[in-house]
């Protein structure tokens, strides 16, 4: 089984961020696999146990993002890839990422495309199926169990609380959401191993790609934090002067009815 | 002295990889723990399973050939994740004396078994109610009969020995008054926990300040079969002092991964408490101790890093393991008085660690070599003055 992982790199949202001039700092900021890219990382490296083949970690952007490509080959995937955009692009969308890594992936003969269900940065959770739909192959988000028998692939993905059951052929692309596995964490043997592991490094050129046809379609016009929340009110007196007063709150002040 | 970019980003993995297994194991499990005197057995499962505490044993035997340098690393993150170390360390390195003096059978008997922990040798047996640290007067003895040593004798403060499958023991084998030098007629035997208890060793808890599993060991008549003498008979206080600086650079680091523990927590408590309208942090009383408490563990770290250098080089580092290992000591112990000090009474109260954290940290003014014997030794052999005791 060929299969390949599409990870991204992002802000560990555990920790501070900053953000100045409408750009996220990224001195000091820490930087994580996207989560929901790790389950998919050990789903595949669990397929890859119960059926052969190998596991094949790709991500986009700079050479720091070789980091979490080493984590993921500790982990236990065989094979990382890193497009490094970072001299022909200064900025990538959900258009440009897909773009890419459907013209690396073309003529690999996937049988299986794992990625997160999102990022937790960027959090559109487009580039997965934008990927699959390039490639021409069907693909099923926010799945929660995978099962494969030979072509037959049984899945249950999440719908917004509920489960789904569904059943696809490979080849196919699915994006995991929380609750597919628990992720392991590298161990020392891990990363003793993966340092011996191939890191390919690849640009737009080597995949035959003019920067102007990725160039991204769409404008980031401001990034900013979420407003601080303020101290709740407790209103005081009688009971029925408080519902009053409430009442009265909703509709002048908060605006809700 | 800096260390090579590659050997910079290896340890950062090493210590974000620690850290991911450390997470699990929460304050409240610590606390848990620590109120029942209960031994971290999932800790230390979990850390065995990820291959950490194998780091030492060479890829031949299973583990990954790591240095001092990488070993210290992994214990530091431990104990700055707010666990303890002490709980496990000894597995890490107590092999040593086997990898080093023992036989290629032995080797290869008990090392692969260590790397992944089916077989647990983290007791070291030689530490006696009345000779402590001076050890060449031990009194414990072991009489050859046949295939067999017969040990008689008694053990104190030996900790993990309920949790571990074999012990290294120190005896004598001659006696003191046939040897010319009171260093010799020593030999370390393994013994096999699992068939002496019961048989001719028994293990008595004892209760102390800080949950640390030690006890004490009561031999009479213990056989133990030959073949599990470590090295030549009678050169084993060689074989044991070759283990010491190991074991004080690792101490070293986890006295540092305590110290940036109790720095953390001072500093997150002293910038939210609001007292008089304005955070404690902003009182130059409790901001400088914090500060110099920081500043002396950063200095430490920094002679942590050249013993463990030296030693992974394998060149002379006695007075620098001993060095970091009282400069580490120390540090931890300021910043866990400084810490206690910034929260006040609430430091004392349970559910804030740092109560637990003092007394874990405490221990290592005097385990496993008191600071007063580190000054006497640099005294002595790094500045020529006579010796002091």
């Amino acid at each position: 089984m060929n299969i390949f992982v599409l990870v991204k790199r992002t802000f560990d949202t555990e920790e501070k961020i900053v953000v100045t001039g409408g750009a996220i700092q990224e001195d000091g900021a820490e930087f994580i696999i996207n989560p929901y890219d790790e389950y998919a990382i050990e789903e595949a490296i669990q397929v890859r146990d119960a059926q052969g083949g190998e596991v094949t970690v790709v991500t986009l952007g700079g050479e720091d993002a070789e980091k979490q490509l080493r984590t993921a080959l500790a982990m236990g995937a065989d094979k990382a890839v890193l497009i490094n955009t970072e001299d022909d692009l200064d900025e990538l969308d959900q258009f440009s990422a897909a773009y890419i890594l459907a013209e690396y992936l073309k003529d690999k003969e996937a049988d299986l495309i794992l990625g997160g269900n999102v990022a937790i940065d960027g959090g559109s959770g487009q580039v997965g199926p934008r990927v699959a739909e390039l490639l021409g192959i069907n693909y099923v988000t926010t799945i929660t169990k995978l099962e494969i028998d030979g072509k037959t692939v049984k899945i249950v993905r999440d719908v917004e609380g509920d489960s789904e059951v569904l059943e696809a052929e490979l080849p196919l692309l699915v994006t995991a959401q929380q609750g597919l596995n628990e992720p392991r964490y590298p161990s020392l043997p891990g990363i003793m191993k993966a340092k011996k592991k191939p890191l390919e490094e690849l640009e737009l050129d080597d995949l035959d790609i003019d920067e102007d046809d990725v160039k991204a379609k769409t404008t980031t016009v401001e990034i900013y934090l979420p407003a601080q929340k303020v101290a709740g009110r407790v209103l005081e007196g009688d009971l029925s002067d408080q519902v009053k007063e409430l009442v009265s709150l909703l509709h002048s002040e908060a605006k809700v009815v | 002295m800096l260390l090579a970019d590659e050997k910079v980003a290896f340890l950062e993995e090493l210590r974000q990889s620690v850290r991911a297994v450390c997470k699990a194991f929460s304050d409240t499990y610590w606390r848990e723990i620590d109120e029942h005197q209960a031994y971290p057995t999932e800790f230390v499962k979990a850390l065995t399973d990820a291959g950490f505490l194998a780091a030492l044993i060479p890829e031949e035997y299973g583990g990954s050939g790591l240095g001092i340098t990488e070993a210290s690393v992994i214990l530091e993150e431990i104990n700055r994740s707010g666990g303890n170390s002490g709980a496990c360390h000894a597995q890490m390195y107590t092999m040593g004396t086997i990898l080093r003096h023992g036989s290629d059978n032995q080797k290869r008997m008990y090392l692969p078994k260590i790397a992944d922990g089916s077989l647990r040798l983290q007791a070291f047996g030689v530490t006696e109610p009345n000779t402590g640290t001076d050890t060449t007067n031990l009194k414990t003895t072991a009489v050859r009969q046949g295939d067999h040593y017969i040990v008689n004798g008694q053990k104190v403060f030996i900790s993990r020995t309920e949790h571990s499958d074999l012990m290294i023991l120190l005896v004598r084998t001659t006696p003191v008054e046939q040897v010319t030098k009171k260093s010799e007629g020593l030999s370390v035997l393994l013994v096999d926990l699992r068939e002496a208890v019961g048989n001719g060793l028994e293990i008595r808890p004892i209760k102390t300040m800080m949950n640390h599993s030690t006890t004490e060991l009561f031999i009479e008549n213990l056989k133990v079969p030959v073949e599990n003498l470590i090295g030549e008979e009678g050169k084993g206080f060689r074989y044991i002092l070759d283990g010491m600086n190991a074991e004080r650079i690792l101490i070293a680091s986890e006295c540092i991964g305590d110290g940036r523990w109790f720095i953390e927590r001072a500093t997150n408590y002293a910038n939210d408490r609001v007292i008089f309208n304005r955070p404690i942090s902003q009182n130059q009383g409790i901001q400088f101790p914090i500060a110099r408490a920081f500043i002396n563990i950063e200095a430490a770290d920094l002679m942590r890093v050249k013993a463990a250098q030296l030693f992974d080089e394998g060149k002379s580092c006695g007075a620098e393991a001993n060095m970091s290992k009282l400069l580490a000591a120390d540090a931890s112990w300021e910043a866990a008085n400084v810490t206690l000090q910034t929260h006040g009474g609430y430091g004392f109260a349970t559910e804030y660690d740092i109560e637990r954290k003092f007394k874990e940290t405490r221990l290592y003014q005097v385990a496993p070599i008191s600071t007063n014997l580190i000054l006497s030794f640099v005294g002595e052999h790094v500045l020529k003055m006579p010796k002091s005791y």
